[in-house]
């Protein structure tokens, strides 16, 4: 059953992203939204840890969310895809579950 | 009138996914009426709030980014940025908003509000303070 994880903390503030990381299989996704969304940013030191995940588990990253906190000159990490809105939906409904990790 | 206190503000907090930042702002802007002597420290994801280029059109909430740039006109004028916490994600002074003010003791001349500062450093200015409030 593939899962669409969705995390919306910062990784600098809980492990959340973390532990998505850790649990998502093979075939589901991780959607970063919020502030989990400064996770996607190819310069941090967590930049690692979602490369290494990306391409057994696709990578997505709320695109409003990512402008909203002026990162929108800041390249993602290789392989993590942009959504908007209508993509979100589309995710959902594409996935068998969601589960948020608060 | 009693003495001017050193009072900080200790912003820790990205901008939009909480209320903080936004809260904070208010309240140092009501404590610059106060003629307090105010300083601003950004640590941890609360460096997050001075990024340049905040674009909040697509999510629904107000871009308050703007205001800080307002903060020198309020004679607020130390806004300290650690370095730590700014390499932790990969962010440089060229990332943030170049905030300034106008120095009435040097011929209102235009300058930098913003001090990149290390977490030592920052420690010691903290000790300095009569009260700290966290955000």
């Amino acid at each position: 059953m593939a899962i669409l994880h969705i995390v919306n903390k910062s990784p600098f503030e809980r492990n959340s992203l973390e532990s998505a990381l850790a649990y998502a299989k093979k075939g589901s996704g991780i959607l970063l939204i919020e502030d989990a969304v400064y996770a996607a940013s190819g310069k941090t030191k967590f930049a690692d840890a979602v490369k290494a995940c990306v391409g057994d588990v696709k990578v997505y990253v709320l695109d409003p969310d990512y402008q909203a906190r002026g990162l929108g000159e800041v390249a993602v990490v290789d392989g993590v895809e942009a959504v908007d809105y209508k993509g979100f939906v589309d995710l959902v409904a594409q996935f068998e579950t969601t589960q948020s990790w608060l | 009138m009693s003495e001017a206190k050193k009072f900080m503000f200790l912003n820790r907090k990205a901008p939009y996914g909480s209320v903080y930042a936004l809260e904070s702002l208010e309240v140092v802007l009501i404590s610059a009426a106060f003629e307090q002597d105010v300083s601003l420290a950004f640590v941890d994801d609360g460096i997050y709030q001075l990024v340049d280029n905040q674009k909040t059109d697509d999510i629904g909430m107000k871009n308050f980014s703007g205001a800080y740039k307002a903060l020198g006109d309020f004679e607020i004028t130390k806004l300290y940025v650690e370095k730590e916490s700014l390499e932790e994600r990969g962010l440089t002074i060229d990332s943030l908003m170049p905030l300034v003010y106008e120095d009435e003791d040097d011929d209102w001349e235009e300058k930098p509000s913003i001090k990149i500062v290390s977490r030592e450093e920052l420690a010691g200015i903290m000790e300095e303070q009569n009260i700290v409030l966290s955000f």
